[in-house]
This record gives structure tokens, sequence and C-alpha cells, in this order.
């Protein structure tokens, strides 16, 4: 994944915010020609779980059809989504991988400790749903759009 | 006699699926219900099917499918009619813990 450290900060800033709840949302950006996932803003959504909010989270289809709005206002596609692990590691937890949805998507971890956010992490899900792989986390090309 | 109108429908491909349909955004098809709009398009593009379709052939639980603003899940589901010129919205619902 490429992005700013302003937009990695925006993601620490929302799981700090959800504690003790788990805080999710979408990345918006592009997909580069080798296939990154190039994230340019954020969409914030609200944890939609009616329960266990403090370690399982849930956005809806039209949570998704709204964010799929709001990245095609400023030329961008949701490219991803993000969720933090309140007092757990920056991993991909077992439902995490039970439930993911499709390979391709970037998925970001913030891991938050006492309501400080510490490690955040990007991940892909295998081709074959079978685990998720870590993801490089790197700034976009200067000269990129 | 059937009559020779065909219904082409638009379908709207998420992001992450673009890789499989050489990065078309939208397929059109023709097809009469959502259900043949889906299988004609996973004819087209295979590698869509494992994405779209689980071990027992049936749509991925977190696979929700829109004709318009209607999720077809509080309709008809899958056997859902088409008319010329809808769009059919491939959109995923998310969770994890």
């Amino acid at each position: 994944m490429k992005t700013t450290p302003d937009i990695l900060d925006q993601i620490r800033a929302h799981g700090a915010d959800a504690y003790p709840e788990e805080g999710c949302g979408f990345l918006l950006g592009t997909v580069t020609d080798d296939g990154d996932n190039r994230v340019a803003a954020l969409h914030r959504a609200t944890n939609r779980r009616s329960e266990q909010r403090t370690r399982r989270y849930e956005l809806t289809a039209d949570d998704y059809r709204a964010a799929d709005a709001a990245a095609q206002e400023q030329g961008l596609d949701v490219v991803g989504v993000y969720h933090s692990h309140p007092d757990h590691p920056a991993r991909p937890s077992a439902t995490d991988l039970e439930e993911a949805t499709f390979p391709g998507f970037t998925y970001v971890i913030v891991s938050v400790h006492d309501g400080a956010p510490e490690a955040l992490t990007a991940w892909a899900l295998a081709p074959d749903r079978s685990e998720f792989h870590r993801e490089d986390i790197v700034r976009p090309d200067p000269e990129a759009p | 006699m059937p009559t020779t109108d065909t219904t082409t429908v638009t379908l709207r491909i998420p992001t992450p699926l673009r890789s499989a349909t050489d990065g078309q955004a939208t397929v059109e098809v023709e097809a009469e219900t959502v259900d043949a709009a889906l299988r004609t398009l996973v004819d087209q593009h295979p590698d869509l099917a494992d994405n779209l379709y689980d071990e027992d052939d049936e749509l991925r639980q977190f696979v929700n499918i829109y004709v318009g603003d209607d999720d077809v899940r509080f309709g008809e589901g899958v056997d859902t009619p088409l008319e010329p010129g809808d769009e059919v919205s491939i959109v995923p619902s998310i969770a994890g813990g």
C-alpha cells in the first residue's frame, strides 16, 4: 500500500477516538499499474455491530455504497478498509480471516493500547483466502497525482 | 414464441475484482434475472467465480447484490427480474474482529 503519513495518522486518530470499541472505515484511492493500492483519502464509518464492539466490527453494504459514492466524487475508488484492535496486536485475528471479503483490498489494522494508538500494519488476503500477507506501507511517488 | 428483444443490463464491479474483468468497472450482459446476469458475468470472467460463489455454489455471505438502489435480498433475491438498462451492483459487506 502506498500512502502518506497524514493518512496513517488519521487512521490512528480514529482508532483512539473509538477506543475501547473498534473503529472502522474505508480506504479511498487508486490502483497503480503494479496492482498496488494507493490510498489518497479515508471515509470514516460507524461500527455497525450491535454488540461486542470492543472486539468485533461490521460495515454494511449500504456503508460500502456510501463510501463508494464519496470516492467517486473525488475521482477515487474504494481500495480497502481499516479497523482498530483495542488492546490487541495489529495483526489479523482468526475472525478477520473467517469473515474477510475480497482479495485485492488492503486491510489496515491499528492497535490501540489504553486509548493510545500503537502499531499500524497493512495486509492483503491471499487469492485462495487461506491467509493474510503483510503489505509494505510506503510513501507514494512524489510525481504521482 | 420468444421475442427477439434482449435485456441488456450493466453490472458494476467493485475495485478489487476488476483484475478479473480486464480492469473494467462495468460489464454489460444480456440477462432476464439477477442470477442469469451474474452467471453470464462469471462465464465471461471465470476468475470471478471463487470471489462471488462459495463451495456450495451459493453467493458468498458478504456479497450483496443491488438492482439500482434496492438490495435484492429484501425482494426476490437472485430471481429478481431485470429490465433493460438496469444497473446491477456487486457490493461487499465487511466484518471482522
